[in-house]
């Protein structure tokens, strides 16, 4: 009950704040629209709505490290976390409190993105809603993600490192806008030991309903998720315990 | 029983001593302020007696609890207005207030009832649903206080609470903590002279992580020779002793 009231708190901040709306839910809309433009003028099999829709669900799901990194370092910052720890919420409120309420509104992002392919021509299949559950582990490695950066950078610097670097590895390495084949070498050797071009693999291959397909990236997205969570909560306790 | 009693209080930081054996007692109802230059110990006190910062060495009883063996009960009844104005600025007056609330175990109709108390007593009704972060200085200060005194404490701890507020503002939240005054105890850190000599029973000063004494203010002017506090406050700051 008291954790319940510190995760509301979290998901009005987050979904009262404008620029979270506009990034979070406008910008892949977007993207979305401007490619399925560009691909009816110059078909590219790179840009089909069944192959980009799921690339862009997992690329908007970075934006929710910025949301969560910047709330957490905000709140660091600004004294809120020190009235809090005076009072008797525990470690683990705090940090369910900043995971559990994100992930409700990374799924509430994928149906809007899928809905808006839907839109753009994506056929409904009972894979679609298999697409967006599967968003769930993807959810909690760019959350965890979140708390993690949130909890060892300032407000500034999470704008810089979430903002600018994680979203620009997300679009390099996850093969959303280009075949990594085509670069291929320690690029695409990089890319695959890292988990976003496993997250847009897995979105993909559920999509299409390949679920044997699915699940080596489904491995790879949910052992990072889980190591970045643990890594998370250290540096969380960590700076509970310097405040 | 002693709303506060410190035994030997000490935090050190590798070399740095910032609080050394601090013994220093504060009675139910009283509003003690604690004063010092930068570095003098205030904020360090005030962490470990709220449970944010673990003693090095010795203890803090808080109404019989100690901060290091029931961290959890003196939880329960104290409260914090930091220093800094700590509001959720996204969500309204009302639902900073609810958080409050929430967090402290509050049911939907405790909450209710409690807010609906402190929106009438600081004057924040009329506001209730104005988002925090469009509030002015003054009074999201007010409504930081507010949020601090949901859970009902028994001990307040408010860290410098009219920093950089106008002389009106300042004059306001002044009336707001004398009203305090006896139905609990509040701790008051702040760099203000005539804010520690108007609001305090008692004013102790601090000085390299030391306690120099503590007093009421009209008694700290006389054993200083002085009939202004500030004077007083720098006669004993530099003198090491009154």
């Amino acid at each position: 009950m008291k954790g319940l009231a510190f995760s509301k708190r979290n998901d009005l901040e987050i979904l009262r704040d404008p620029l979270n709306l506009i990034f979070g839910v406008g910008f892949p809309i977007v993207l979305l629209l401007l490619l399925t433009a560009i691909q009816a003028n110059i078909p590219v099999p790179m840009f089909e709505i069944g192959h980009l829709a799921p690339g862009i669900a997992v690329f908007g799901l970075s934006f929710m490290t910025l949301f969560s990194a910047t709330l957490i370092a905000k709140d660091r910052g600004s004294s809120f976390l020190q009235r809090l720890y005076a009072t008797p919420l525990t470690a683990g409120d705090f940090i369910l409190g900043y995971l559990l309420p994100i992930l409700p509104v990374s799924m509430a992002q994928s149906v809007i993105c899928y809905g808006a392919a839907v839109l753009l021509g994506l056929e409904v299949t009972v894979h679609l809603v298999a697409s967006v559950l599967f968003t769930l582990p993807v959810s909690l490695l760019f959350v965890s993600l979140g708390l993690l950066c949130g909890s060892i950078f300032t407000d500034k610097q999470v704008g810089g490192v979430c903002g600018a670097l994680l979203t620009n590895l997300t679009a390099w390495l996850s093969g959303v806008w280009f075949d990594l084949g085509l670069v291929g070498g320690a690029f695409q050797k990089i890319a695959n030991l890292l988990p976003f071009v496993h997250a847009v693999e897995l979105e993909r291959a559920v999509l299409r309903g390949d679920y044997a397909g699915a699940f080596p990236h489904l491995w790879w997205v949910s052992a990072y998720a889980a190591a970045v969570t643990i890594i998370a909560v250290f540096a969380f306790l960590r700076q509970m315990k310097r405040q | 029983m002693d709303a506060i009693k410190t035994v030997d209080l000490t935090k050190k930081y590798k070399d740095l001593t910032a609080v050394d054996a601090l013994n220093l007692t504060v009675r139910q109802g009283e509003l003690l302020s604690l004063l010092g230059v930068n570095g003098a110990g205030k904020t360090t006190t005030i962490k470990m007696l709220t449970g944010l910062t673990r003693p090095t060495s010795g203890d803090a009883f808080l109404n019989g609890k100690s901060v290091l063996t029931d961290s959890a009960a003196v939880k329960a009844m104290i409260a914090v207005s930091p220093q800094e104005t700590a509001v959720a600025p996204h969500l309204t007056v009302r639902e900073n207030l609810e958080l409050m609330a929430g967090v402290h175990g509050f049911s939907k109709f405790e909450a209710r009832d409690k807010v609906a108390e402190l929106g009438g007593r600081f004057g924040l009704g009329e506001l209730a649903d104005k988002r925090a972060g469009k509030l002015s200085g003054g009074w999201q200060r007010r409504l930081s206080i507010a949020m601090a005194l949901v859970s009902g404490p028994q001990i307040l701890f408010l860290d410098e609470p009219t920093l950089g507020l106008d002389v009106l503002a300042r004059g306001e939240l002044w009336e707001l903590i004398r009203a305090l005054k006896g139905s609990m105890t509040v701790i008051l850190t702040t760099h203000y002279m005539e804010e520690a000599e108007a609001l305090s029973d008692r004013v102790a000063i601090m000085k390299s992580g030391r306690l120099l004494l503590a007093d009421a203010p009209a008694e700290i002017k006389r054993r200083a020779g002085t009939d202004k506090f500030d004077q007083a406050f720098v006669r004993i700051v530099k003198g090491g002793q009154p």
